[in-house]
């Protein structure tokens, strides 16, 4: 299991031989990447800023992703985010999740995801013609987040 | 013990991040922990009392986070000597 916060870009294909040749038990792999959109409603982006909170975010990810190892069988786990200033079509995050079957793999990159979005202190900065604003929280974050508390069947 | 030992351990280190820290001017300050504060939410009374900048930064409601030593909490959490405090919006990364 292993969380990365960093400036530099990531390679999805390089991440994924690494994990699958570390174990032949690894039937699915499934993964994440969350990118830079230009959608706002104040204007084109220019650029993305990514500001974190140094030791808690390493902190807080390994909790999440300790928390979907407990939730399901998985071999291992990945997880890198970046920092710093990100421009549209950039690579934000990847969460990589290796099982035996699917079924663990899909539910537990999801989770991590959706435990990330409201658990891992990143904060975002868009700068548009507008001028430069920090990006709100999203609501639907906080809703994705608490159906994972209420479903008990895994 | 020596008087300049006993005086760093009185103290708590508070950080802002984001939007409260671009309010308020800077991200890090350490303070001595003043008597009477015991939780989040005397800390929280007292730098609102500093001025209209720090009450409206520091405003009571869903949009103010804290953390102690890297662990979010709610208002009623404990604070002592040598915790580290973070102020900060709801998060938007991923």
């Amino acid at each position: 299991m292993q969380v990365r916060v960093q400036t530099e870009d990531f390679d999805v294909g390089a991440e994924m031989r690494a994990i699958r040749q570390g174990n032949p038990k690894i039937g699915a792999v499934a993964s994440f990447v969350g990118l830079v959109r230009d959608m706002s409603d104040h204007g084109r982006i220019s650029e993305m800023l990514l500001e974190h909170y140094p030791g808690m975010t390493e902190k807080a990810l390994e909790n999440i992703v300790s928390q979907a190892q407990s939730r399901w069988d998985l071999i291992d786990a990945l997880v890198i985010h970046r920092y710093g200033v990100l421009r549209p079509t950039d690579q934000i995050v990847l969460v990589m999740v290796a099982s035996s079957h699917r079924g663990d793999a899909f539910s537990a990159c999801e989770f991590i995801m959706d435990y990330l979005k409201t658990g891992a202190p990143f904060w975002k900065r868009e700068s548009t013609d507008e001028g430069a604003r920090w990006v709100a929280a999203r609501e639907s974050d906080d809703v994705a987040a608490e159906r994972w508390k209420k479903d008990d069947a895994f | 013990m020596s008087p300049g030992l006993d005086c760093q351990r009185e103290m708590i280190t508070i950080l802002y991040f984001a939007s409260i820290k671009e309010k308020l001017g800077f991200a890090k300050e350490a303070i001595e922990l003043p008597p009477g504060v015991s939780n989040v939410n005397d800390l929280t009374v007292l730098l609102r009392a500093r001025g209209d900048v720090w009450a409206e930064a520091l405003r009571d409601g869903p949009k103010l986070k804290v953390a102690v030593n890297h662990s979010m909490v709610t208002s009623n959490a404990s604070i002592a000597n040598g915790d580290e405090i973070a102020f900060f919006p709801p998060v938007t990364g991923g």
